[in-house]
């Protein structure tokens, strides 16, 4: 286990900038049917650059609103959210083009082939069409996709092609923070298999920052240099997977979250699946 | 200037994607294609039955110029209806292929994207109105010898100038309303071409209708291009006609891109930029 978990302590003490900084975080959403629900309560945390930091929750402990208020496209209630030193709203502009999100659902235009949706985001950052179309052949086939298929419409291609297209469409625009929202969640063994390689390899090869969501104990730790645990919209608990695990005394990063929630995860995911029913 | 054709190169990635996406819609464009040249044609048909219908003995001349004076009507609706239509459904068309958020989150200055838009739906509406004019002057003869096409271009420059301020306010509609938000602009839409007086002069409304009438920009256009496309008037006869419509155009483009930016921060900060969580 230990040598899977992507520690690296180098990052971690270089006193460079800080990638990302929130401070003092919430967001409350009010809505007909469920009242008052604050999604995200005071969350602060700091991700350095060249990190990747794993946020662990099960499903509605906030992960997405999290990242979506770190992509500009929420606006914190209160608190404060910089990117790069950047404010999230004063300099909402330069904020978006240092970043870039891959969300659950591959959102795309199902009717455009993947080169189409590719092509058109690369437009969209400034990136022209040849290059989008070389970068993306790169990394496409890196993560094991058929290119032969790239010209059919998208919504003809598996959930697995589909998200992995998803993550060249962000990493051709050559973010500096890239926040990974569940980009796993769906896939099938193999292409989960390839998607981690990918971003394991992205932070070694590039200089970019990592945010990514989870509720994969064992991604969490692969993938992390650092996991925080949201519980409830609270971060309860932050460290590397070894930190954490020392001190709650724990043997696994499970026993961790057990100890911080006070539930196994796949029984709070089990929770949160039957609220929202 | 490098600026400006920076601006443009992003407000294209809007223009090609649209295009791209009609082609892969191309069966729905044909059914709207069929629909509304048969709608026309049927419009023109009632014109040339006019003797029939009403018992009395018509003047050829006059048939005619009613015919046209149909025409004039359907086809200048058909225009300023679809760029209503296309640029009102600006995010709610994004929101149903779920690509809203990347839009929402790319580095483009929501002016350029909405210039982009204009600009798709300009090529769109202009390729569907020639289209349906050649295929009705298939059918039924269309005397355009006193034409004055400068003053028609110039009219329906300044209505679609029109319709794309009423177009931007109304897209921001399902931002504040998630549901009826698009219902909403709909009945807007069908007010409008009863009191604008496509396919009769706006005298024979009762009063309050006449009232609603003169805040139509398409009142003026419509008017206007009769007189272009009938009796060939000039710009400074049709001055009349022009300048209400231009007022809308000037007051309801920065009005409506006013209300869309305000409206957009207001989804960000209620969690209404997508429909679900
Ligand atoms: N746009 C929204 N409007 C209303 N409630 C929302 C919205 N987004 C998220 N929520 C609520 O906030 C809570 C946290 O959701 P989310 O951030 O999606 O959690 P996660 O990504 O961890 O599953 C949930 O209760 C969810 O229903
Ligand atoms: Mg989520």
């Amino acid at each position: 286990m230990a040598t899977l978990t992507a520690t690296r302590p180098e990052v971690i003490r270089t006193p460079g900038r800080d990638a990302l900084v929130a401070r003092a975080v919430t967001k409350t959403f009010k809505s007909s049917r469920e009242g008052v629900r604050r999604a995200v309560n005071d969350v602060s945390l700091r991700v350095m650059r060249g990190e990747i930091y794993g946020l662990l929750g099960a499903n509605g402990s906030g992960k997405s609103t999290l990242i979506r208020m770190f992509s500009t496209l929420l606006t914190p209630d209160e608190g404060e959210v910089r990117v790069f030193g950047l404010d999230i709203r004063a300099d909402e502009d330069a904020v978006k083009r240092l970043i870039n999100r891959v969300s659950v659902e591959a959102s795309f235009f199902k009717k455009l082939s993947a080169m189409e949706n590719l092509v058109y985001a690369g437009r969209l950052y400034g990136v022209a069409p040849d290059e989008s179309r070389a970068k993306a052949l790169v990394i496409l086939r890196r993560l094991g996709v058929d290119i032969d298929r790239l010209n059919e419409p998208l919504e003809k291609l598996s959930r697995g092609m589909q998200q992995k297209v998803a993550i060249a469409r962000a990493f051709l625009t050559a973010p500096t923070l890239l926040l990974l929202d569940e980009p796993t969640t769906g896939l099938d063994i193999r292409s989960k298999r390839e998607v981690q390689t990918f971003v394991r390899d992205l932070r070694d090869e590039h200089d970019a920052t990592i945010v990514l969501t989870t509720h994969d104990l064992d991604e969490a730790e692969r993938l992390s240099d650092r996991i925080g645990i949201l519980h409830d919209g609270r971060l309860v608990a932050e460290g590397t997977a070894d930190e954490l695990r020392a001190r709650h005394g724990a043997t696994a990063l499970e026993d961790v979250f057990m100890s911080v929630t006070g539930r196994r995860l796949d029984e709070a995911d089990a929770v949160a699946e039957d609220k929202t029913k | 200037m490098t600026q400006m054709g920076g601006q443009l190169g992003l407000a294209y990635a809007f223009v090609e994607r649209e295009i791209a996406l009609s082609k892969r819609y191309w069966a729905w464009e044909l059914v709207w294609l069929v629909y509304g040249i048969v709608t026309s044609l049927s419009v023109a048909y009632i014109g040339l039955a006019a003797p029939a219908i009403s018992g009395g003995v018509v003047d050829p001349a006059a048939v005619s110029h009613f015919v046209l004076y149909l025409l004039v009507g359907t086809i200048a609706w058909r225009f300023l209806g679809i760029i209503f239509e296309n640029i009102g459904e600006v995010i709610a068309w994004e929101r149903w292929e779920g690509t809203i958020e990347y839009t929402f989150m790319s580095p483009v200055p929501r002016f350029t994207h909405l210039i982009g838009m204009c600009g798709a739906t300009l090529v769109r509406a202009t390729a569907f109105s020639v289209a349906i004019l050649g295929a009705v002057t298939l059918f039924v003869p269309v005397d355009l010898s006193h034409a004055n096409a400068l003053s028609a271009v110039v009219l329906l420059l300044v209505g679609a100038m029109a319709f794309v301020g009423l177009g931007i306010a109304s897209a921001s509609f399902p931002l504040l309303w998630t549901e009826k938000g698009l219902q909403m602009a709909y009945i807007v839409q069908a007010v409008v071409l009863l009191v604008s007086g496509v396919y009769y002069p706006v005298d024979v409304l009762p009063g309050w209708m006449q009232a609603l009438s003169t805040i139509s920009p398409a009142t003026y256009v419509i008017r206007g291009m009769r007189a272009a496309l009938l009796d060939g008037a000039d710009l400074a006869t049709l001055w009349p006609e022009v300048w209400p419509a231009l007022l809308v155009g000037v007051l309801s483009v920065p009005l409506g891109l006013r209300l869309f930016v305000e409206v957009e921060r207001y989804a960000k900060r209620t969690g209404r930029l997508k429909r679900s969580g």
